[in-house]
């Protein structure tokens, strides 16, 4: 398949919003030209308001472009709306493809057979999913009763459930914690590498773009603002990542932790600030060095701020 | 059920102090009412979750009915199927019965074909105004009002006897949304009368005529609405 999954071209899109009594346009996404192959994976990010949502529903059919042209999977998104649903999974992190108040299972059900799916299909998709993203202990549970973490897993896996050659992830780790991003990742990675799945994710989270994307696209004000690979982003803006750990002593500044620097201690020791190289190390390492020397409580990592890389980068372009 | 029940009380209070309306009787009206009711009720029951409309644009679930390969307006329609809504075509049911039994009607396979086709075709243009309606609504911010009043007002209409609306009325829920073809004309064609002045017998038989020219002002609001769309935020 030498043909991109994703073809946009000069693809931009007015909103007629309300002023006052007047009524002014705003520019969403603007001449927008870019084209993905069928097995990338793309972090697509941006500020709020940047445009990211408005181009996902160009390239699914949701929303018909200003002007521009605009191919998902070959297809025309508007026209052939009902055929590129079949090829297209999609998540936004703020809306619920489920049913509310039915158990998980029966969400599955549902999807299976709107998606045409045969009980064959269905029986092998769902077990397979249900594995993956460890479900099996609340799929008879009702969708609003669910953890946040527990209802992203399931909403991912119903965007998955018809074997999508397109992922297209709206803010997905949003309001998760540590252990809930890193099992969706960790989900995503697998689901990619067994299936060859392309992957579209907007995020506010550099660890998400950090583990998933291969190639990072910002855009800012609905102008794209960078198109490269992750090193060239980091490059740009420095990738570190801060883990902060409480301990349940006071301990000396622990320093000389390989890939890492010490940034700060507090309460004498209580607290302590390690910036790590995302691409020298990972969380875990530090971590587990962290508690061969103390006894850890708890810890957060902290991701560099997108609006920051966003604003970085596109004052490095001017 | 409730308000149903409302609605023919209100027939009957009218008729204890007049004997007659538009040149009909009461059980005359009461199978304008039942016919008009019934199909009403039905279309509600299948179509009035376009009702909805509004709310899934606003909280952004029209996004996801994008997002699966249905047709949009049947994921609509069957998003939720309020039962309830049984109830209110059961006063409706009864009425035409009791209609059917006292009038004088001189049944005949003709007869029988014609209630069959004002019933399937009452039913098609109420289904068809809830449609229009929802389309509208993609426009029309805030129009769940604006469209109400020709949705439920023409419900409201098609239930009285056309025979006493003025000509404004007549444009609108006479021909532009064609509710007189629910219940008034079918009745005066299945009673044998003809209608008054201008209006002939037989076009009780029209019927599915109205019932397809709803439908397409119906798909084309759709249409417009469903390429209109804006998106739910976020």
């Amino acid at each position: 398949m030498s043909d991109p999954i994703i073809r946009t071209h000069g693809l931009t899109r007015d909103f007629r919003v309300r002023d006052g009594l007047r009524r002014r346009t705003v520019r969403a996404v603007d001449d927008l030209s870019v084209e993905v192959a069928a097995g990338e994976a793309v972090g697509y990010i941006g500020a709020n308001g940047a445009g990211k949502s408005t181009t996902i529903k160009m390239l699914t059919g949701i929303l018909v472009p200003t002007s521009g042209s605009v191919l998902t999977c070959g297809l025309r998104p508007v026209a052939d709306r009902r055929r590129l649903a079949r090829e297209v999974g999609v998540v936004f992190g703020q809306r619920s493809q489920l049913w509310w108040d039915l158990p998980v299972r029966e969400s599955f059900r549902i999807l299976a057979a709107i998606h045409d799916l045969s009980t064959e299909a269905e029986r092998r998709r769902t077990d397979e999913l249900v594995d993956r993203l460890e479900m099996a202990e609340f799929l008879g549970t009702p969708v609003r009763q669910l953890s946040l973490g527990q209802r992203m897993r399931a909403e991912v896996a119903a965007a998955l459930l018809h074997s999508p050659r397109l992922i297209i992830l709206d803010e997905p780790t949003i309001g998760l914690d540590v252990l809930s991003k890193q099992r969706l990742r960790e989900f995503l990675v697998a689901e990619r590498a067994s299936h060859g799945t392309t992957l579209l994710l907007t995020t506010h989270d550099m660890g998400d773009v950090e583990r998933l994307c291969g190639r990072v696209l910002v855009v800012d004000r609905g102008r794209l603002a960078y198109d490269g690979d992750l090193r060239g982003l980091s490059r740009t803006v420095g990738a570190e990542r801060v883990l902060v750990v409480d301990l349940a002593a006071s301990t000396g500044d622990l320093t000389g932790i390989p890939g890492t620097r010490h940034l700060a201690s507090e309460a004498n020791g209580l607290r302590q600030r390690l910036a790590f190289d995302a691409e020298a190390t990972t969380a875990a390492r530090v971590l587990a060095a962290v508690s061969e020397r103390a006894e850890v409580l708890d810890l957060t990592v902290e991701e560099p701020d997108i609006e920051d890389v966003v604003r970085r980068i596109y004052a490095s372009r001017r | 059920m409730l308000v149903g029940v409302v609605e023919l009380a209100e027939v009957w209070v009218l008729f204890h102090n007049v004997v007659e309306l538009g040149g009909l009787e009461f059980t005359q009206i009461l199978l304008v009412f039942g016919l008009a009711d019934l199909c009403f009720s039905l279309a509600d029951l299948s179509f009035g979750h376009c009702d909805r409309l509004p709310t899934y644009l606003r909280n952004g679930a029209l996004d996801v009915f994008y997002l699966r390969p249905q047709p949009l307006l049947l994921q609509l329609i069957t998003s939720d199927v309020s039962l309830r809504r049984l109830a209110r075509a059961a006063v409706g049911a009864t009425a035409l019965v009791a209609a059917l039994v006292l009038n004088d009607i001189d049944w005949s396979a003709a007869h029988v074909l014609l209630l069959v086709l004002a019933l399937v075709s009452g039913y098609a243009t109420f289904a068809g105004m809830f449609v229009w309606a929802g389309g509208a609504q993609f426009f029309l911010i805030e129009g769940a009002e604006t469209t109400n009043a020709f949705v439920y007002g023409g419900r409201y209409a098609a239930s009285q006897p056309a025979s006493v609306w003025n000509r404004p009325l007549w444009a609108v829920f006479g021909f532009f949304f064609p509710m007189a073809f629910t219940g008034f004309l079918p009745a005066l064609t299945l009673l044998g009368l003809d209608g008054p002045g201008w209006l002939p017998g037989w076009l009780g038989w029209c019927a599915p005529l109205a019932a397809a020219w709803t439908w397409l002002l119906a798909l084309l609001s759709w249409r417009f609405g469903v390429r209109h769309y804006q998106g739910g935020g976020g």
